[in-house]
């Protein structure tokens, strides 16, 4: 049996090793990147997102060592996030076998250059991950730099941009619902994909395969991330990698 | 030894990993010379048409990948990008394909319930049984990513088809050249299994 709805786990990298954070803070570590994958590899998971949570606030590019030995453990889908500046950076991490990169800072920054990885790569290569604080007056807020730096562009005209930049995909990343387990922001998830064609991958606050099917149904989102859920087991957060039975996910998601 | 043609296009350290893991012994390579050495050949590619068969002239390897398909029946596989550019065109652009499975390769139509690309893993159901696929499992599930699709003028050349809004050839097959829609080197177990199917069958197994 085949669903389209894509179950992502999201892997935040730091130091070479990975992290999970709640809203954002708070980096707790995890494990062995390598080792994780290989994990989920065993789990036959549908893709794998990874985002170096430090690399823009540091100012610095990918680690591309760590991600070439990553890509030589993983034999499904990959997207890759942090860091990426330019055309040169994207390029190297498509090549180490990622499928996607996934770009925050530059879509504000320099959109440009994601025209130029749009136009050699294609659309489906350049994933934009929006880190986005709801709040009950003035509306959802945009940041950068792993939450620490305030955008002011607003979420709808920033959709416009991406739309014209003819990216491929988005992430919504919901910084206060992140690591909390509260389910998705859904009324954010719901304006998102009301205004975008492209694929839309639900991010923040998964609980169970429940938040899924409401990320799809009712966020109308293509995909459903999660990190928490994946990799933390019980009240006190014990380590314990995861991934739900397929058989479930197809009976649940469509 | 199996050679992964490195002419600028595609995710070669993607194919030569899932090589690896299938223990098949496999060199990444853009040299005439690597291709008159190769026992099987695996072409990859990802992006657009025309740039791939570009790219694909300006590397000068046609003329080798022609004598090693049609006259040394090697085995060969192509992979998405690599799979489409084995046939004759593609409305994508108007470069014409290499020519050796008679199909062309047509864009999805505009439907609301099936986006383009087609982006999800998919299953296959084979319409002509291959050895590729011999021991495939009923649980088997292949990652796609494309906008168009492959259309074959005989019918026996399609190996399996896939369901996305309409059937189309997901794996297509004439003689020694094979292609596969789907991506063998991001699809897990599965395509492991016909990567190590590829690397371990014999030259006369793709020709029977």
């Amino acid at each position: 049996m085949i669903i389209k709805t894509r179950v992502i786990p999201v892997l935040l990298l730091q130091d070479g090793g990975l992290v999970k954070t709640i809203k954002f803070k708070n980096p707790t570590y995890v494990g062995d990147p390598i080792n994780s994958v290989r994990i989920f590899n065993e789990k036959e998971v549908d893709e794998l997102v990874f985002l170096d949570i430090n690399a823009t606030p540091e100012n610095r590019g990918p680690d591309f060592d760590l991600l070439r030995d990553i890509a030589g453990e993983a034999f499904m889908p990959m997207a890759y996030g942090g860091g990426i500046r330019s055309f040169e950076d994207a390029k190297t991490v498509l090549g180490l076998g990622f499928e996607k990169v996934i770009v925050n800072t530059l879509t504000h920054k320099n959109p440009e250059v994601i025209r130029e990885i749009v136009s050699v790569y294609g659309a489906q290569s350049v994933v934009a991950c929006i880190d986005v604080k709801s709040s009950l007056i003035g509306g959802p807020t945009l940041f950068t730099h792993s939450g620490a730096t305030k955008i002011k562009t607003s979420l709808d005209s920033h959709l416009k941009n991406l739309t014209n930049l003819n990216i491929g995909e988005i992430i919504i990343n919901s910084i206060d619902r992140d690591g909390t387990q509260f389910g998705y922001d859904v009324k954010t998830l719901k304006r998102v994909t009301s205004q975008v064609d492209v694929p839309t991958v639900a991010c923040g606050g998964a609980k169970d395969i429940e938040s899924f099917v409401e990320a799809v149904n009712q966020g109308g989102c293509s995909a459903t991330a999660a990190g928490t859920m994946f990799v933390f087991r019980g009240k006190h957060r014990a380590v314990l990698i995861s991934y739900p039975e397929r058989k479930l996910l197809v009976q649940k998601l469509p | 030894m199996i050679l992964i043609v490195d002419y600028g296009v595609g995710n070669l350290m993607s194919v030569q990993n899932m090589a690896k893991k299938a223990g098949a012994g496999a060199i990444v390579s853009g040299d005439v010379s690597a291709v008159k050495d190769a026992d099987k050949i695996i072409l990859p590619g990802v992006g657009h048409f025309n740039h791939g068969m570009k790219k694909l002239r300006e590397s000068g390897l046609v003329e080798a990948l022609n004598h090693a398909a049609m006259s040394d029946m090697k085995p060969i596989l192509g992979i998405c990008l690599g799979s489409q550019i084995l046939g004759n065109g593609s409305e994508e652009g108007d470069e014409p394909g290499l020519g050796w499975i008679n199909m062309k390769c047509r864009k999805f139509p505009k439907a609301d319930s099936f986006p383009v690309p087609h982006m999800m893993w998919n299953e296959i159901n084979i319409e002509n049984p291959h050895p590729l696929f011999a021991t495939m499992e009923e649980s088997a599930r292949y990652y796609f990513v494309h906008s168009f699709f492959m259309e074959c003028a005989d019918p026996s050349d399609v190996v399996a088809t896939t369901n996305y809004g309409q059937n189309f050839a997901s794996v297509v097959r004439h003689k020694n050249i094979i292609g596969t829609q789907f991506h063998p080197e991001k699809s897990i177990r599965y395509g492991l299994a016909l990567i190590s199917a590829f690397n371990s069958l014999e030259k006369e197994d793709f020709l029977s």
